[in-house]
This record gives structure tokens, sequence and C-alpha cells, in this order.
């Protein structure tokens, strides 16, 4: 860890005029990720800006019917509060899927859309990365790769994103509010994270100064038909090897409208417009499910231990819409696969 | 006589257990030391080659920093591999730490820096620049398994396979049933809740007092000693209590020798932790690869018993552990052939982990045994039954006791074994396929001399003493125990003392041979005072015991009384005051028992029986359920004795479906070095676990009857689970932990 000052911020614009100021400063919310990456010397920031005493808690109507999550609410207020239980149960399960008790206690809407891959040559770095220090190379791509990504991955990189919460909020279209030196934003969370491509140092399209503010859910919650399931390495405590988020609109036995975000499998969460496309009036028939599956995944790449993912993804793809299709969410709690 | 039957064999809580839970209980890296300096240790980034350069200038001009060693400036020590040795030392050269500019492996410790702080440490750590001429290295054992070799010297206190008998080739070639095949289990790593941490006081006289993590205070002391040249009156380990070990504290650890080459070079105290990454960069449960071919009558009855293992070791030490040998020990067969190897790679030297070489070489065997079940088409309890050894046919020695018999009996009725339908993928409920599966554990029960000294002192408080350890086994409990029913005294009057290299001489405590050893020295250290206590007693003026023999009376209540007369007696102050002493101290050592006299052979044993759920089409595995029948001699302490059980139940769990450290061939390192991408067991892993302990007279070990339960809990439990979800499944999984990708398709 090296050494830096700390500023606890009093408002916003101090946080931003502060971090403008420093090309190597960070905000820091629960800590939960940054501090854990400062112990490893993968973030050496010179400027830690303490963001939890200002204004961006609580969680509020909006006037399109929708809810508004401030950056500082923690994941477990989201997860408990009961408006997102009745409206948005899609979100409070996947948050439930995620890390424990403690960490969801700690960490932050904010903090969480931004946590870092959990890439293990990330995380060493006595270890070449390009994510980390670009033009290094990517050992992963030709070493351990059993939690890495299956689509949209370059030959620069391919870590995927770690987050449970972001694959709920892909396939919700949420949209992350954020303010910087040059004003405010709204980011539809499709655009938020990006692919690798060449620059793996980059994961998302927020720009140096700004500060998420918060995240906004429209209105249409897929509160029936939805589910979250998680596939991983042991049955709680531990990031997804495959996660869908699957959200169906039905009526009378078809499928009106239908949400799928895919975790686990690349840079971010990953959705198909065009597989969704062909849901849409469809009866919920496994057949159908399968090939939306294989849309999804036709241009899936394995690397030496993750070439399972890609059969993986194909089964919870089919499981999941068959779980919202019939209305038995997966539960977070009975570790059962509904 | 013990005629009170009050506390060995009875649930008791832990007597360290509320010093654990409020803190009260100091762990090594929590011993505070004015002056206290601060190290951290750099670990190298390739896993072979040599340091070219090291640049600390940044990391010594950061103002608190005191000194950066490596291997260029460190002090000098002992010449000889033989002081570098340790108690448990595998056949070699062992590692010294910043010996030269060579790096033998990924993670090797190639500097420390010291500083007045933990924060600066670590920063100035992290500015210390060093510049490497790689050599090419070695780590897939898949490669090296060609090179494999039969270790010339043999490890103390680890048999090798035994000779071959009959003609096993012959045999497996005529035999009308077989099986074959190729069994792995991944390397794990310890992972013990508390990491590796030395503190050493350098107290104002110059002598060391070390608070080291340690399976064995007094082997950390002769290690520092022989190595740094001290005389062993300047070095004191004290190592109270151990935030689980698993077998990563039996050999001293580089952070004591850095920490102790801190702290004399600088003359101050100095404390080194290692970091939970850094807990992968010494020993580990090595990658074995196991082939076994099993020869059988249509009846079940093994012809030929086949069983090789090759194993990893460092290019430095021969490093083994009994793997072959447990598949005769379990079976009677004419034709063995086991065969034992080791093959090299730049890692660390391989250390004992829980049960080690049993834990691998009985998952394969165990695994090989269920197929041959479904090959022969018999019940797996029945084929157990059938080629049941009825003695130790590799040393021609009769079992001291073996109630393996009974844990089946016992364990198959407990989980409703009789219900079950031998046809793979025959129960199931919704998604789910159910599987029931079940395997064998056997252990050895190992004596240890240890010495145990006892000392009752006027109010009637005792104390007993060993230099053996607790990692959390409950040892200070049993002890307690042993000792207050010896004497006849409250457990609250007794205070044991334990891990502390200046107590009576013990080796460290691993093997499950703890309770059987230092338990019995305790026993007989106790005995002794008795015997004083009684002969002051009867020369009391007008004794009500002046005619009595000491087995006649009994001790209880502070008191010695006649036994067929409670009313005759005297109190143990009054026995005191009659021998003019105020302190009755006996030290004494535990016998090898008949063991010694090689008669016989000890072993514990156990049947464990597992329920699997398997989502068919997603590869989910759910552990529901699992029985362990253990048969393991006297029980002394049910509660402490099922959670060592239960631990080792979760321990297999984890072998069985989850723990594997990655190593990347091409930079020869451990990658998923954190417990985020480590997996062991979490409490959702967990379902019913059920112990049963077996009653098993024993008596031939030694007085107290006990063979230890440290190991036996994890034995079998991987191929329990392995056996369970081919019968839910059908589908046979050789390659340990059965993780997700092996059960799609
Ligand atoms: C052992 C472990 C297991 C875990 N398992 C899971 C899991 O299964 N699923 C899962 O989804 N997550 C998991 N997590 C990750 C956890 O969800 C994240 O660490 C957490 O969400 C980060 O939130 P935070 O508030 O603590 O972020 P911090 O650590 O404070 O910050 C993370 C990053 O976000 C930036 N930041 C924070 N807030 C803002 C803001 N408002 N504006 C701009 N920048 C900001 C910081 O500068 C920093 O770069 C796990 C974590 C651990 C340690
Ligand atoms: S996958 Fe990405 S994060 Fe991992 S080593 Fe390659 S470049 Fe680095």
């Amino acid at each position: 860890m090296n050494r830096f000052s700390y500023l606890r911020a009093t408002s916003i614009d101090e946080a931003m005029r502060e971090a403008a100021a420093d090309p190597t400063a960070r905000f820091i919310a629960g800590g939960t990720n940054l501090i854990d990456l400062m112990k490893y010397n993968v973030e050496r920031p010179t400027r830690l800006i303490d963001i939890t005493r200002l204004p961006l808690n609580g969680i509020e109507e909006t006037e399109s019917g929708g809810l508004r999550l401030g950056a500082l609410v923690t994941n477990d207020e989201t997860a408990f509060d009961s408006r997102i239980q009745d409206r948005y149960p899609l979100l409070a399960s996947a948050i439930q899927a995620g890390a424990s008790p403690q960490l969801r206690n700690a960490a932050t809407t904010g903090g969480n859309l931004l946590q870092r891959t959990r890439c293990y040559y990330f995380y060493d770095p006595e270890t070449p990365c390009n994510k980390r220090e670009p033009g290094t190379g990517c050992p992963a791509a030709f070493g351990r790769n059993r939690i890495h990504a299956i689509l949209g991955t370059s030959d620069h990189c391919i870590a995927t994103h770690p987050s449970d919460m972001a694959v709920a909020m892909a396939a919700l279209q949420a949209i992350v509010h954020v303010r910087g030196p040059g004003g405010e934003r709204a980011i539809p969370i499709a655009d938020f994270h990006r692919l690798p491509g060449e620059h793996p140092e980059i994961d998302n399209t927020m720009l140096h100064g700004e500060i998420i503010t918060s995240v906004e859910l429209p209105p249409d919650g897929f509160s029936r038909n939805y589910t979250y399931l998680k596939l991983r390495d042991r049955l709680s405590y531990a990031f997804a090897l495959v996660s869908v988020a699957a959200a169906l609109r039905m009526e009378n036995g078809t499928i009106a409208q239908a949400r799928l975000a895919l975790g686990g499998v690349a840079h971010k969460p990953w959705r198909d417009p065009a597989a969704e496309a062909m849901l849409q009036g469809q009866p919920a028939t496994e057949d159908r499910f399968r090939a939306v599956a294989d849309h999804i995944l036709k241009d899936a790449r394995g690397y030496q231990d993750n070439a399972f993912k890609i059969d993986l993804a194909r089964r919870a793809i089919v499981t999941a819409l068959s779980q919202a299709a019939s209305g038995t969410p997966q539960s977070q709690i009975d570790k059962r696969i509904q | 006589m013990l005629q009170e039957k009050g506390y060995i064999g009875t649930p008791r809580n832990r007597v360290d257990g509320r010093a654990k839970v409020t803190g009260e209980a100091k762990y090594a890296a929590e011993f505070d030391a004015p002056d206290l300096a601060y190290g951290i240790v750099v670990s190298s980034a390739i896993a072979k080659g040599r340091i070219a350069s090291i640049d600390a200038d940044a990391a010594l001009a950061v103002p608190g920093v005191l000194q950066v060693f490596t291997h260029e400036n460190r002090p000098r020590t002992a010449w000889f591999d033989i002081n570098f040795r340790d108690e448990t030392a595998p056949p070699g050269s062992p590692f010294r730490p910043l010996y030269d500019d060579k790096v033998v492996y990924s993670g090797q410790p190639v500097a420390l820096v010291v500083a007045e702080s933990f924060e600066i440490a670590a920063y100035a750590a992290s500015l210390v620049r060093i510049a490497y001429e790689p050599e090419t290295h070695m780590t897939d054992l898949d490669i090296q398994r060609d090179e494999a070799y039969v270790p010339p010297r043999k490890r103390t206190g680890v048999k090798r396979p035994p000779s071959p008998r009959g003609d096993p080739d012959g045999a497996f070639e005529q035999a009308p049933v077989k099986v074959h095949g190729e069994y792995r289990v991944a390397i794990e790593h310890h992972n013990p809740m508390e990491t590796h941490a030395s503190t050493v006081v350098y107290e104002e006289d110059g002598t060391l007092t070390i608070h080291d993590k340690t399976q064995g205070s007094q082997n950390s002391q002769s290690y520092v000693s022989s190595v740094f040249g001290l005389s062993s009156d300047q070095v004191r380990v004290i190592s109270p209590f151990v935030g689980g070990a698993f077998g990563s504290g039996l050999r001293p650890q580089y952070q004591l020798f850095l920490a102790v080459m801190a702290a004399l070079e600088l003359k101050r105290s100095v404390r080194v932790v290692l970091t939970r990454d850094q807990m992968f960069t010494f020993g580990y449960r090595p990658l074995t690869i196991q082939t076994i071919s099993l020869g059988a009558n249509p009846d079940g009855k093994l012809v030929s018993i086949m069983h090789d293992a090759i194993q990893t070791t460092s290019p430095w030490e021969d490093y083994q552990e009994v793997v072959v040998n447990w598949s005769n020990l379990l079976y009677h067969c004419d034709n063995v052939k086991l065969t034992y190897r080791l093959s090299q790679v730049d890692t660390y030297t391989p250390i004992d982990m829980r049960a080690p070489g049993a834990a691998l070489g009985v998952t394969a065997i165990e695994t090989a045994m269920d197929e041959l079940a479904y090959a022969a088409g018999i019940d797996p309890v029945e084929l157990r039954l059938r080629n049941y050894a009825e003695m130790d046919e590799a040393d021609k020695k009769y079992f001291t006791s073996k109630e393996l018999r009974a844990c089946y009996q016992l364990g198959a009725e407990r989980f409703g074994w009789a219900r079950r339908n031998p046809e793979p993928r025959s129960m199931r409920e919704g998604r789910e396929l159910i599987g029931w599966g079940m395997a064998s554990g056997v252990w050895e029960a190992i004596m240890q001399r240890v010495a145990a000294r006892a000392a009752l002192t006027p109010d009637d408080r005792l104390e007993v003493a060993s230099a053996t350890a607790d990692i959390g086994t409950g040892t200070y409990t049993i002890l307690t125990q042993i000792a207050a029913e010896t004497l006849g005294l409250p457990m609250e009057s007794v205070t044991t003392k334990i891990g502390d290299s200046s107590l009576p001489k013990s080796p460290v405590e691993g093997g499950s041979w703890t309770a059987a050893s230092a338990g019995s020295a305790v026993q007989k250290a106790c005995l002794s005072v008795r015997e004083q206590l009684f002969k002051y007693a009867r020369r009391m003026d007008d004794s009500p015991l002046a005619n009595a023999s000491i087995e006649q009376v009994t001790f209880a209540g502070g008191r010695i009384h006649m036994t067929n007369d409670p009313s005759a007696g005297v109190t143990l102050q009054q026995a005191m005051q009659a021998g003019g002493v105020d302190r009755v101290e006996a030290e004494e050592k535990s016998s090898m028992g008949l063991l010694k006299n090689m008669r016989y052979s000890g072993y514990s044993h156990s049947a464990i029986f597992a329920e699997v759920r398997v989502d068919e089409e997603l590869g989910v595995v759910r552990v529901t359920r699992i029985v362990n029948a253990v048969a393991a001699g006297t029980i002394l302490n049910p509660k402490t004795a099922r959670s060592q059980i239960l631990g080792g139940v979760v321990f297999g769990i984890g072998m069985a479906l989850e723990e594997e450290s990655m190593l990347d061939h091409n930079l020869g390192r451990f990658m998923n070095h954190n417990l985020a991408e480590y997996h062991v067991p979490v409490n959702a892993d967990v379902y019913d676990i059920d112990v049963i302990f077996v009653s098993e007279h024993e008596e031939r070990l030694n007085p107290l009857g006990v063979k230890g339960l440290g190991e036996i809990g994890v034995i079998g439990t991987a191929a329990a689970i392995g056996n369970a979800i081919y019968h839910a499944t059908g589908k046979r999984i050789r390659d340990y932990p059965i993780t997700i990708d092996k059960l799609l398709g």
C-alpha cells in the first residue's frame, strides 16, 4: 500500500473539484473493493476522497414512476427496501446473490458498479496484465482463466465484470446519473461498462472526476416474471461463473416482452437485443429458449479452463427463462435450483 | 484405579472457549513489545532464476524504514543443512530464506523490509525493485511424471510401501472382474484462519522471547537456536493459541527466520506477519496422480490390488507421506503391489496437510472400490465386508482394536442405507438427482513420547504442563479433564499450560497423536502426584488410610477416602501438611506402549455415508446429508471430539467439491491466492452432518485407550461424496474437486 492523503468531502462540488485536480485521486465509498486493491498495490491512489458524507443517500420515487437509488445507498438497504422488493424483486434478488451480508452492508450502489474484475492476474502486481499495466500482456488468455469471459473478449483482455447487481440493472435498463466537471450526464447502463477492445485498462465510459450520483430504475420492474440465477463454485459467497437475469412480461401465456442479461461471461453485463426479440410474441417453450441461448452464444469463445461456460451459460439461460416464465424465481436462500 | 468417572468421556465445554470468544486469548501477531518494529516480506515474481539486482534505495529513503534485508546483506547464519532441519523435515536440504541470489520458486521471500510501523514497512516494500534473470522452470506434474523416482532416503515417521506380495500383475490379468483408473486430487493449501506470524521480543539481556504461530514451540525453538547459533536458554518460544494450522505450522516457516534475523541484527523486537497471498508461498498438499488396478472374483473378493502414486516435491527436499499403503490396510488381498514415487517441480516443498497421504490415497482406493462394487454388482458396504482386513497384512500384525465392521453397520443404519437402490440415476426429486455413496476411512493411531508435569499446591490448585500445542482441537480441555479426574478435583481447580518451549518436552502437535500421547503423559504425572499424596496421607497420625493400599482409595472432592467408606478419609491439604510440603510435583513421560514392541498395529477407522443432490441440468451439487461413524478408541470428550469430526467432514467437502490451488505453468505460480478465489466450504455448503462414535475397547495403545481424532474425519469423505455423485448421475469423476464443469454434458 502506498501513501495517500485523505479528504472527507463535504459537498459534491468539492469532491469533484478535488478529484479533477489530481489524476490519481479516487473516491472511496464502502471501500470493500478499493481498499483490497490498494493493499495489493493494484490501485495506488495518492489521494482518497471520502464521499460517504455526501447527500447521495435515499431511495426516491421518480416523476416517471420509477425509483432512484442514491449512489451511497448500501446494497443491503436496496435489497431490503420494501419498494424494491415489491417492484424490482429482480434487483433485490441479484444483490442478495452476491458477496456476504457484511460486504453488502458496506457496499454501495456506485461502488458496486465500479468494482473491478476479479481476474487473478489483475490482482497480482508481480504478473503482467494489460488492464493493470497497459502493454504488458494478458497471461490469463494462455493461463488460468476459469473465471474469465467467453463473449466480447479481445486479444488484450478476457476479464469479466464481477457484479451481480449490475446484471439485474442491465436487464432493467437502469440509467446511471453522473456529475462531473462537464456537468451532468445520464448514461444508459448498456453504455456504462465497455468491452476491453484495445484498452482493457478502461472499464467504463465515465470520465475522470465524474461522480455517480444515482441510478434510476425505469417504471417497469418485471416483478411478476423474473429470476436471477447464479451459478458458482460453491453454494454461496463466490463470484458468478455464469449468472442470468431474466425479466419477462407475459400476456396470456405468450411473451410480450423479454429482457435477458448475463453475468460472469463478459467485460460487462451481456445483453443481446436480437436474442430478446426472438422471444417477443412467442410462447414460453424450452425449444424457443434454447434457440435464444444458441443465438446469444453463437460467437462465444472458450479458453483453456473456461470453455465449459459456453455450455453452462446455454443451460442457465434456458433454466432462467423457464423460471421467469413460470413465475418461480430462483430463491437466494434455498440453494436448490427452482 | 480411577474410581471417579467424572470427566473423562463426558461432553465438556472448552476451557479456553471464553478466552477465545472474548479476545482474551492472544495469537502470535497480537503480542506486544516495547519499541516493536514491523517487517514486511517481499516475494519473488519468478519461479526460477537468479536475482540480478535489488534496488532498495527508494525503500530505504522512506522515513521510518530501519533496514531492507536481502541475500546481499543478511547476517551470517549456520552453515550446515543439519542446522536448518526441523523435527519434521523430510530428507534433503531445507530451504534457507535470503540465502543467496537463487530463486527456486515463485513467491519465495527475497527481501524483508523493516520499519517503525506496519504501514511504513508495507509502503516501503512496494518500492523495492528487483531485477531477475529468469531460467526455465517446470511446475507441471503431467510432464514431470516421467521423471518420477523412488525417494532414496526415507522420511522419518513415514512408512514406505511394503514390498509386493504374490503375483499382482498376473492375478489382475486373470481376474474376471477388473477396475482400472487414474485418480487425481488437486493441490490444496491449508489456509488456516490465522496467517503465519512471529513476534520476536528482544529482551533487555539480549535473549529472545518469540510468539510464533506453530504446532511445536520446541521445534521452533530448536530451529532458531541452531540456525542462529544461540544456546537454548537464549530462546523461548511461546504459542499458547493457534488459529488453526492443519499442518502448516509443523515446520518453522520463513517468517520466523526473518523476524529473528531482523531482531538480532537490529537488536530490537520485530514482528513479521504473512499476508493471505503469502500463505500460498510455502507448503501445500502435493498434487498426486494415482493409478489403481483392482482385480476381483465374481463374488467381489479381491485377487489383486495395485496402487501407484506419483506426488510432487520440491527440487531440494524429498517430501513423503503414506499414500498407497492404506489400500491393503483396509482390504485383504494376497497379490498386492503398492508403489510410491516423487517428481520434482519448481515449487516449495509440500507440507503435511490434515490427514497427509491418507486423505489422497483413501479417496482414490475408495472411489475405485465403488467402481468395483458396480463392476461386480455387489452392494458397496457388502463388498467392503467381503474384503475386510482382519490384520495388517503388510506387517503381519494384529490390530490393537478394530471396530470398522460396527462403523459400517451403525453408519448404514443411521443413514438408511438398506433402502438404497444401487441403480445410478434411480432417485430424483424435481430437477435434482439424488445419490447415496459411502466410503471407509483409516488413520494410524500414533503414540509419541511426550513429557508432562503436574504440580499440586495448597488450596487444591493443580497445574499441568507440557510443551504440546492446541491448534483448536481441544487439547487444553481434554488435558484438564484427565488431570481433574485423576486427582478427583473439579476442572476449575486445574490450570493447563501448553504451547511454551520452556515446558516439559513434547514433539509437534500433529498426526492425531496429541490426545493419546500428551493425555497419557498428563495422566501419568497426575498418578505420580496421587501416589505421593497417598504416601503422606498414610503417614498422618491416626490416619484412617493407614492400612489401605492405593487400590482401595478414591480421590474425590479434594479428599482421599476409603472407597468402601467415604467418611474415612483425609483432605489433600491435610496430606500435604503431613508430608511437610507445600507443593507436590511430578514429571512423567508417556510410554510407547505395546506398539513399541511391534506386536500390534494401531489404527482408527470410519465409515462415511453421503447423500448428494445434483441439479441434473446445471450440475449444482448439494451435500445434503453425511453420516460419519468413527471408531477411535476412548472418546475423551464427545463434544470437542464431535467438533473435530465435523471440521474434518467439512474439510472433506472442500476436497470433494471445491478446493484447488491453480498453478499457472507459464509463470510457475499459484494464481488464486486469496480466499475469494480459493474456495473452501461456506455455511451454505454444509447441511446435516451426523457423527457416531462407535464404542471400541482399546487397551493396548495407552492406558486411556485413546487413538486420536484430528484427521480421521477428513479421510474418505471426498470419496463418499464422489461415489454419491456417481450414484446420482451415473458420472464417474476421478478428478477431485468435482466442480460444476465436470458434471455438465
Ligand atoms: C470477498 C468478496 C466477495 C464478493 N462477492 C461479490 C459477489 O458475489 N457479487 C458481487 O456483485 N460483488 C461481490 N463483491 C464485490 C462487492 O460487491 C464490491 O466490493 C462492492 O460493491 C463495492 O462497493 P463499495 O462501495 O465498497 O466500493 P469502493 O470499494 O468504495 O469503491 C469501488 C470503486 O468505485 C469508485 N466509486 C465508489 N463510489 C463512487 C461514486 N459514487 N462515484 C464515482 N466513483 C465511485 C471508487 O473510487 C472505487 O474505484 C465481493 C467482494 C468481496 C471482497
Ligand atoms: S484478462 Fe484482463 S485483467 Fe486479466 S490478465 Fe488479461 S488483461 Fe489483465
